[in-house]
């Protein structure tokens, strides 16, 4: 029975990695303001929400079938607060501080219109954030980082972030930017 | 009688394009992709058809500069 959780807490662990990873390209191609993959903006938004919250079901699951499995010596603690692990207790603090903010992005934007923009957006940078820490959690607390098969999907999942962050810091990302540049200048 | 209207926060909004999607033919995109209503400015007034497609913009808009107003109509004599 442990070896069960142990894993389905690996596989849930690499695929909402992916999933966290097509939320955030999905995040920076809605606030480009433009239509995509052959779906309108209001779906591409959609889109967005919806796998992040896939990615949030399977991180959840990941921590708990880990806490079910004695080999991890997950505590109650780890869950939220980060570098108490007896194991590795960096690796699993990253993983927990990931966690911690994953929660508050998926409250915060679930909770968007009582809080308005300011709150949402204040909270919603730090996807930023909690991106690179989970990426850095896999490499360092990730049973099967040696295997070739894993070390294509991290590049495959850090390339195409770092490809869209250049194109969100370039000159051409906001749709219009060129007709209110333009305009702007006459 | 009263109607629902739409308010467009101007302050707010930054032309994403999302309402005049959902909106169709009631908000058109001007040549800086924000909203504009034939004849209105920031109350669009609504028919009843379209305040589903409104609300959905309403929840929608990435910058939350949307909001449905009821406003009530003078009763006609
Ligand atoms: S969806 Fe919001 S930000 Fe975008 S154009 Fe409409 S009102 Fe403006």
């Amino acid at each position: 029975m442990a070896e069960a959780f142990w894993a389905l807490g690996r596989a849930t662990g690499v695929v909402s990695l992916v999933l966290f990873t097509v939320t955030v390209l999905l995040g920076i191609l809605t606030r480009s303001g433009r239509p995509a993959l052959g779906l309108p903006r209001f779906a591409v938004t959609l889109v967005h929400r919806n796998v992040s919250l896939l990615a949030t079901v399977l991180v959840i699951i990941h921590v708990a079938s880990l806490l079910a499995d004695p080999y991890a010596q997950l505590r109650l603690v780890d869950v939220v607060v980060p570098f108490l692990g007896t194991a590795k207790p960096f690796w699993l603090g990253l993983g927990t501080f990931a966690f911690d903010l994953v929660l508050a992005l998926v409250v915060t934007g679930l909770l968007r219109q009582r809080l308005g923009q300011r709150a949402f957006r204040f909270v919603h940078w730090f996807s930023y954030a909690m991106w690179p820490v989970a990426v850095l959690h896999t490499l360092g607390d990730g049973s099967d980082v040696g295997k070739s098969w894993l070390v294509l999907l991290l590049v495959l999942c850090v390339g195409s972030v770092l490809v869209s962050l250049a194109w969100r810091m370039s000159a051409t990302f906001i749709e219009y930017q060129h007709t209110r540049f333009e305009e702007a200048r006459r | 009688m009263t109607r629902q209207s739409l308010h467009i926060d101007w302050t707010a909004c930054d032309g994403r394009g999302l309402c005049t999607e959902l909106l169709g033919p009631l908000l058109v995109r001007d040549e800086w992709g924000y909203p504009r209503a034939a004849g209105y400015g920031s109350d669009v007034p609504i028919p009843g058809s379209f305040v589903a497609d409104a609300r959905d913009a309403v929840a929608l808009c990435p910058r939350l500069a949307l909001s449905l107003q009821e406003v009530r109509t003078p009763a006609r004599s």
